[in-house]
């Protein structure tokens, strides 16, 4: 080949160039470039002619053909870019979607926990920090463990205080109750363990009563105490550290009446400081209002002998609370009946999510 | 029980207010339940004089009155009473006044063109009777301005408090001043009782029978006497409290029950035939009580009667027969003392309520037994006249003297408070003890009144009521410095893990009665005689539940009724297999209904939820048994679920030997018999895990967890299509596979379940996935072809599976 077969190198890389210019896609390029680079392409053939030429022509042709195919490399490069950018963004705009569509809620999100379990979860928390533990006994009681053992004489009108639930009397003439109190747990807990003994029962009670504050089944939680020393002034205590965590305010008064349990003497009614002049809505910590609360009381001398206690050597107290009822206290439901009406409206209302598990260390209700 | 401040201050002398009345109940243990003060509302109505009384321009019936109310000018009133009359004096109220008989609050008016400033009243139009013919006609001597409620001796609070079962020397007003004077208000007025003696002997005898509750029976025949009304001031105070005056007789009878807390009986002496005997009745006998009813007795039930008939429920009510009425001349009067118990049974057995079976199944004063008939006896003579007899007496008032060993360090052991002996010494005193000693141990005699009282914690009670209860101290009371252990039983801690885990999966927690109707106690196979209450308070709260499905089921069907049929409900609570606390479980059972699937109910944009499945029942009850520790991989599953579940979608948990729970849809016909939609539409499937059966976590020695093995080898994957019979479980599939080398496959998944063209009927074909994970070296292709021979021909061993073609 002579250097007058040279062809027009100008003409050529317009042509190429234009050839890259006008590439739709990387596919089309990739042909232009084997078109031009490839084994047999346009410019791989003149470079291969190199070799046939004389030095003097290898001088001037050389770097011309060389140069030409770096430009041309160069130029595909910037080209393939550019394509490799609009395809992405073709394709990304062809991938978008509505995110203002709404997803399925979290299941976690839908799912309540009662409020009496929230409620019994919170107690636990409160009382175990103050070193008690949790005792639980069967609902279907026997007479010594729901009456006799608490000190209820039979025939005694205390006992006419309880609308109790009977079962069938059994041949030799007893019959077994629905308990109408916790307190026969306390009396499990004397009857198997020695003192000391802190612990608090929470658990379904029943009595026969039904109207707008009563229902024939609810929930107590009742704490008792036992060891030598314990009196009514660590009573006091603990029932104001209790509310105090529970209703999470940072003091409140409490209000000592004395009255009647037979389990207990003495006995106390205790009421709580409240402000009750918003309508429909309870403070606790501050006001001029009293909101009974709970029974309480040093356990009777003959609780403790019913129980295998020696009540010269072995004292302590108990009280009682109604779950259902302090929840309602803290979170404002206006109707007991609610509770028991698997109403999912209610549930979601005034459930709890449960991840909201209570603990001391991030505020009970938070 | 209820009394009359003026009532109270019969017996507590003193200068006192009412609030100090209600704070001092309040504080010693009588707690107050309400105060009504008619007065209170009663203070804008003054005394006035009608200087003038003229007809009204404008109305015939309406006159025009220039009232004096006392103050500068008369006020013009308009007035429709006919009575209304120049120079009369009456109640007038000025505009503002609040009218109780109408429930408006008066304003300034014009009738019929006239000005009117206020208004004069009726009785009725201040409530306090029904008169409302004509304005109140008062006398002149009435002081014109004076509050016309205080001028009539209206202003007397009605105080009711609730008393509690030990106090029932509280129901009476004597017994509620010596308590207050106790306290430090007021002083407890003590009158002598003096005996009346008798003008001839009394001509009834009484004999108590063998084994009657009657300890002592005293009579009285009081004869010439005058009956009818009882005089003003008696009949008011019965009114006030909330009792109808009868007549004389049965008035006084009534006041000393609430005065003294001694409740008598006045027969009519002409009625009775011979004489008294008490004793039980014989079946069959009847009496119609001074309320009206008839009452058939038995040999439970005490009577007092003469020798032709019954004529008294001893100590609970005296029969209509020998009642005293107007007519009555001789007068025989009863004061007893019954056995509490006794009164109590034929109370509750008759369903009769009334003050003196309130009083006497507490308990009352023996020694007031006399000294009551002698006050009933003055009482009478004074309102009715007459001549007594001499008192016959039957049994003996039993001497109720105990004495207590009263160590005074006591009170403040048991409750912190600290009292001076001389201090706690007082307060017994003035409660009435007697007490020897005035320090250390010290003896208290209680007071006869206070049967109460049994031993040392009784007296600091007393003690600590008196001195105050906000005397005693709030002492901290601090954790034991023992090991910070968890204060949950296994249970407890499963029961709030299982709570949580459903929850999480968007379940909702119902808490459900623990009382079903017999019928679905029956279908979820409960419904024994034993488990069945005796009394229960509706018919559909009768049987203790065997499960929590029935009361889910129903929730579910009730929150669909509302609209809200995609109902996911669960319960965590107790069941019941019998009597015995050992009978007793706690489930965890959930109910999805419809589409309430765990991802999501209903329709959606991204899919459509199909209807719940007996894989989303049992997908909840793994997840209750992963959250409480149960060994899930261990579990074997088997097609024997109760009969409430659809028998080919359901399935029975084992551990072993023991059934942990059951889960599927449930079954149409309990569905049905529930009355239950539950049909294709909106199916209901379930599950129930028992938290006791699960196994108790081992006791582990370390907190550590096990070291972390890290295997440098990759995991091989190989896929398997078998076809088998249909009636296969794949389960067993999975266990054959994973079974052939327990050490090299670490996981046997099923990725596909295929019926249909291309599998012969009655076949169906699985796909598992069995995943090789090498420990020591990286598996040769021999290695891995060995296995899978292996898996192919132990799977076709043990559950005739054939490689899929």
């Amino acid at each position: 080949m002579s250097v007058a077969a040279l062809p027009d190198l100008d003409a050529l890389e317009r042509e190429l160039s234009a050839a890259i210019a006008d590439a739709a896609d990387e596919a089309g390029l990739e042909a232009v470039r084997i078109a031009a680079l490839g084994k047999k392409g346009s410019v791989s053939e003149l470079l291969k002619g190199l070799g046939a030429m004389s030095a003097d022509e290898r001088k001037t042709a050389g770097p011309a053909i060389n140069g030409l195919r770096d430009r041309l490399n160069e130029a595909l490069s910037a080209r393939r870019a550019d394509l490799k950018a609009a395809a992405l963004a073709q394709r990304l705009e062809t991938e978008r979607v509505d995110v203002t569509l709404p997803v399925r809620e979290t299941p976690a999100e839908l799912g309540r926990v009662h409020p009496i379990s929230q409620v019994i979860d919170e107690l636990t928390a409160i009382f175990a920090d103050m070193g008690f533990s949790v005792a639980e006994g069967p609902d279907i009681e026997d007479d010594f463990h729901n009456f006799t053992a608490l000190n209820f004489p039979e025939g005694h009108p205390a006992r006419e205080m309880h609308d109790t639930f009977y079962l069938p009397t059994k041949e030799d003439g007893s019959r077994l109750v629905l308990r109408t109190h916790t307190s026969p747990v306390q009396v499990r807990t004397m009857l198997a363990k020695k003192p000391p003994i802190r612990v608090i029962c929470p658990g379904r009670t029943y009595r026969s009563d039904s109207d707008q504050t009563h229902t024939p089944m609810f929930h107590q939680v009742e704490g008792l105490v036992i060891d030598k020393g314990a009196n009514l002034g660590h009573l006091k205590w603990i029932l104001e550290e209790f509310c105090k965590a529970f209703f999470e305010v940072d003091n409140v008064k409490m209000r000592f009446r004395p009255s009647f349990f037979p389990f207990t003497e003495p006995s106390m009614e205790v009421d709580i400081q409240c402000d009750r002049s918003r309508p429909g809505e309870i403070r606790f910590g501050e006001g001029n209002d009293w909101l009974e609360i709970l029974g309480c009381g040093m356990v009777h001398p003959n609780v403790l002998k019913n129980c295998g206690l020696d009540p010269d050597e072995y004292q302590g107290f108990a009280w009682g609370m109604g779950i259902d009822r302090i929840a309602m206290l803290k979170y404002g439901m206006p109707d007991l009946r609610a509770f028991f009406e698997a109403d999912v409206r209610w549930l979601s209302h005034y459930g709890f999510r449960p991840l909201d598990f209570p603990t001391l260390a991030g505020g009970l209700s938070a | 029980m209820k009394f009359t401040l003026s009532w109270l201050r019969e017996h507590l002398s003193g200068d006192y207010t009412l609030d100090d009345v209600t704070d001092a109940l309040n504080r010693i243990g009588l707690e107050v339940e309400g105060v009504e003060d008619k007065a209170a509302k009663l203070k804008g109505f003054t005394i006035a004089y009608v200087v003038s009384a003229v007809q009204h321009p404008n109305a015939d019936k309406l006159r025009l009155c220039m009232v004096d109310t006392g103050g500068a000018e008369p006020v013009q009133v308009v007035c429709g009473a006919p009575n209304a009359r120049t120079g009369m004096k009456s109640v007038f109220s000025p505009p503002g006044t609040y009218i109780p008989g109408k429930d408006i609050t008066l304003g300034i008016g014009s009738i019929r063109g006239v000005e009117s400033r206020g208004m004069l009243c009726s009785a009725a139009e201040l409530q306090l009777s029904e008169d409302h013919d004509g304005i109140i006609d008062l006398p002149q001597d009435a002081p014109v301005g004076a509050v016309y409620v205080d001028w009539i001796g209206l202003d007397d609070p009605v105080i009711e408090i609730a008393v509690t079962p030990n106090r029932a020397d509280a129901l009476g007003v004597h017994g509620i001043a010596r308590d207050l004077a106790a306290v430090g208000l007021g002083r407890l007025v003590e009158d002598e009782i003096a005996p009346v003696p008798g003008a001839f002997p009394c001509p009834v005898s009484v004999t108590i029978a063998d084994g009657a509750p009657c300890p002592a029976f005293a009579l009285r025949l009081i004869r010439g006497v005058k009956n009818g009304p009882s005089p003003d001031w008696l009949q008011a105070k019965l009114r006030a409290i909330g009792l109808r005056p009868i007549n004389a007789l049965v008035d006084v009878t009534n006041l000393l029950t609430f005065d003294q807390n001694r409740p008598l009986h006045v027969f009519d002496a002409k009625k009775v035939h011979g004489n008294l005997k008490v004793r039980r009745a014989v079946s069959g006998e009847s009496l119609l009580a001074l309320d009206g009813k008839t009452y058939t007795l038995d040999p439970s039930i005490c009577v007092i009667a003469d020798d032709k008939a019954v004529e008294s429920l001893a100590g609970v009510m005296g029969g209509e027969e020998s009642g005293c009425d107007e007519a009555t001349t001789d007068v025989l009067v009863e004061s007893a003392l019954w056995e509490p118990i006794n009164i109590a049974q034929t109370g509750r057995k008759l369903g009769l309520n009334s003050d003196a079976r309130f009083r006497f199944e507490r308990g009352i004063d023996p020694a007031m037994m006399v000294p009551g008939l002698e006050l009933a006896t003055r009482l009478i003579l004074d309102l009715c006249g007459g001549e007594p007899s001499e008192i016959t007496l039957a049994g003996t008032v039993p001497d109720t003297t105990r004495s207590i060993d009263f160590p005074l360090s006591l009170t403040e052991k048991l409750t912190g408070l600290e009292a001076s002996d001389a201090e706690q010494v007082d307060i017994l005193a003035r409660l009435g003890f007697t007490v020897t000693g005035t320090s250390g141990t010290v003896q208290v005699v209680p007071p006869s009144w206070r049967g109460d009282i049994e031993g040392k914690a009784d007296l600091v009670e007393e003690v600590t009521r008196i001195a105050g209860l906000d005397r005693v101290p709030s002492l901290p009371f601090p954790r034991d410095a023992d090991a910070r252990k968890s204060v949950l039983t296994t249970l407890q801690l499963r029961t709030r893990k299982a709570k949580r885990a459903l929850a999480a999966r968007g379940l909702v927690e119902a808490v459900t009665w623990s009382f079903v109707p017999k019928l679905q106690a029956e279908l979820f196979g409960g419904g024994a005689p034993e488990l069945a209450l005796a009394n229960p308070i509706a018919s559909d709260l009768s049987d203790m539940r065997p499960s929590l499905l029935p009361g889910l089921i129903r929730a579910a069907q009730a929150n669909a009724d509302r609209g809200y049929g995609e109902a996911a409900l669960f319960e965590v609570g107790q069941i019941f297999k019998g009597d015995r606390p050992q009978d007793q479980f706690t489930h965890a059972t959930g109910l999805r209904r419809a589409t309430a699937k765990p991802s999501g109910a209903g329709r959606h944009w991204s899919g459509k939820a199909g209807a719940v499945d007996a894989f989303d029942a049992k997908a909840d009850a793994l997840a209750v048994l992963a959250a409480c520790g149960a060994p899930v991989a261990n579990l074997q599953i088997s097609t024997d679920a109760p009969s409430w579940y659809h028998p080919g979608r359901s399935g029975t948990f084992r551990l072993g030997p023991n059934v942990i729970g059951h889960f599927g849809e449930l079954h149409p016909s309990v569905l049905d018999a529930l009355k239950v939609a539950g049909d294709g539409k909106s199916p209901l499937v379930g599950f129930e895990v028992v938290l006791e059966r699960i196994p108790e976590p081992k006791a582990k020695a370390t907190r550590v967890k096990p070291l972390l093995e890290l295997v440098p080898f990759q995991p091989v994957e190989r896929d398997f299509a078998f076809v088998v019979a249909r009636s296969v479980a794949s389960a067993d599939l999975v266990k054959a596979a994973a079974g052939v080398d327990r050490k090299l496959i670490t996981q046997v998944s099923v990725f596909d379940v295929y019926e249909g063209p291309g599998i012969e009927a009655n076949a169906k074909s699985i796909a598992l996935s069995v995943t090789l994970q090498p420990r020591e070296k990286t598996l040769t292709d021999a290695e891995i072809e060995a296995v899978t021979a292996k898996i192919v021909a132990e799977v076709a061993k043990k559950t005739g599976a054939t490689l899929r073609g």
